[in-house]
C-alpha cells in the first residue's frame, strides 16, 4: 500500500480515507491500491469517505464509481460516504447520478450499512 | 497569494497558469477555488465553477498537452465575476455541435465533459478550429442575496 490514501482494516472493512487534492496520477494509483488491498484482506465491505472533498468532477466520479463496479465484481461492497451538498449539487448538474452506487451521510451511517449487509449475508 | 482590493473596479487581475503537465490541471482549480473563495461566492457556486476549471483544463491536458489558463475578476456593474479562459493549439474540437450536445467523449471523461460545464456557469463561449486549436471562456457571476 505505497498510495498518498490510507487504507485501513476496521473489522471485516476496509476504510479508505481521501484526505488530499486529487491528482489524476494519485486517482489512478488509488483504484488498483484498493483492489489489491481487497485481495489481500478478504475485506467484504469497502468504504470510500470522501468528506474532505471540496471537488470531485467527473474523472474523479467516474473512477469513484469504477472503483466500486470493480469491488463488487470481486465480491466486495462498496459504499461511499460523506460527499459535500455542494459535490452533490455540481456532479447532478453536470448530469451525473452516479447510479448503482451506494452512498451514505457519515461514516458511521457508512459502518451501520456495512454491518446490516454482512448480517444480512450471514443469515441467508 | 490574492491581494484584496480596494479598487478593484478598476483593476484587471489576471492570473496566468501554464498547463503542461498533469498537476496543472490541479493548480488551476485551485487558483480559481481560491479566488471564488476570496469574493465570497457560496459554497455551491465555488464547487460549481471550480468543477468547471477542473474538466476544462482536464481537456487542455488530455487533447493538446499543453496551453495557457488564464482566471480573472470581472465585472458587470456592481456585479463580481470569475472568468477563466483556456486557450490551446490542440487539435480543436471537428463536431462543436455534438461535442457540446454531450453523451459524446473521446477519451478519458464521462461525455458530459463540454455539456456538463457548460451547466456549472453563466457564460460560456467555445472557438474551435480543427487543426488550430480551442479557446474556451467561462465566466459565473457572484450571487446577491
Amino acid at each position: 500500500m505505497a498510495g498518498p490514501i490510507p487504507i485501513l482494516k476496521i473489522g471485516p472493512t476496509l476504510l479508505a480515507t481521501i484526505q488530499l487534492e486529487l491528482h489524476d496520477t494519485v486517482v489512478d494509483s488509488f483504484q488498483t491500491d484498493v483492489l489489491e488491498e481487497i485481495e489481500k484482506t478478504g475485506a467484504s465491505g469497502l468504504i470510500i469517505d470522501i468528506s474532505a472533498l471540496e471537488t470531485v468532477d467527473s474523472y474523479v466520479a467516474r473512477m469513484l464509481a469504477n472503483t466500486a463496479k470493480m469491488a463488487k465484481l470481486m465480491g466486495t461492497e462498496t459504499v461511499i460516504v460523506g460527499m459535500r451538498p455542494e459535490v452533490a449539487a455540481t456532479l447532478v448538474r453536470m448530469g451525473y447520478f452516479m447510479e448503482g452506487i451506494t452512498t451514505a451521510l457519515s461514516l458511521e451511517e457508512g459502518l451501520q450499512l456495512q454491518r446490516q449487509r454482512s448480517d444480512a449475508g450471514d443469515t441467508e | 497569494m490574492i491581494s484584496p482590493s480596494g479598487n478593484a473596479q478598476d483593476s484587471t487581475q489576471t492570473w496566468e497558469i501554464r498547463i503542461d503537465k498533469e498537476a496543472d490541471i490541479v493548480a488551476v482549480r485551485q487558483q480559481v477555488r481560491e479566488l471564488a473563495k476570496e469574493l465570497r461566492f457560496d459554497q455551491f457556486a465555488v464547487a460549481a465553477l471550480t468543477t468547471a476549471a477542473s474538466e476544462l483544463s482536464r481537456n487542455v491536458w488530455v487533447h493538446a498537452q499543453k496551453g495557457v489558463a488564464r482566471v480573472s475578476v470581472v465585472w458587470n456593474g456592481r456585479k463580481v465575476g470569475v472568468e477563466l479562459e483556456l486557450v490551446d493549439q490542440g487539435p480543436g474540437i471537428a463536431n462543436l455541435e455534438r461535442a457540446l450536445a454531450g453523451g459524446f467523449s473521446t477519451s478519458k471523461s464521462l461525455g458530459l465533459g463540454l455539456s456538463g460545464t457548460k451547466r456549472l456557469v453563466d457564460e460560456f463561449h467555445i472557438e474551435s478550429e480543427p487543426g488550430r486549436g480551442t479557446k474556451v471562456v467561462i465566466r459565473k457571476w457572484k450571487k446577491e442575496f
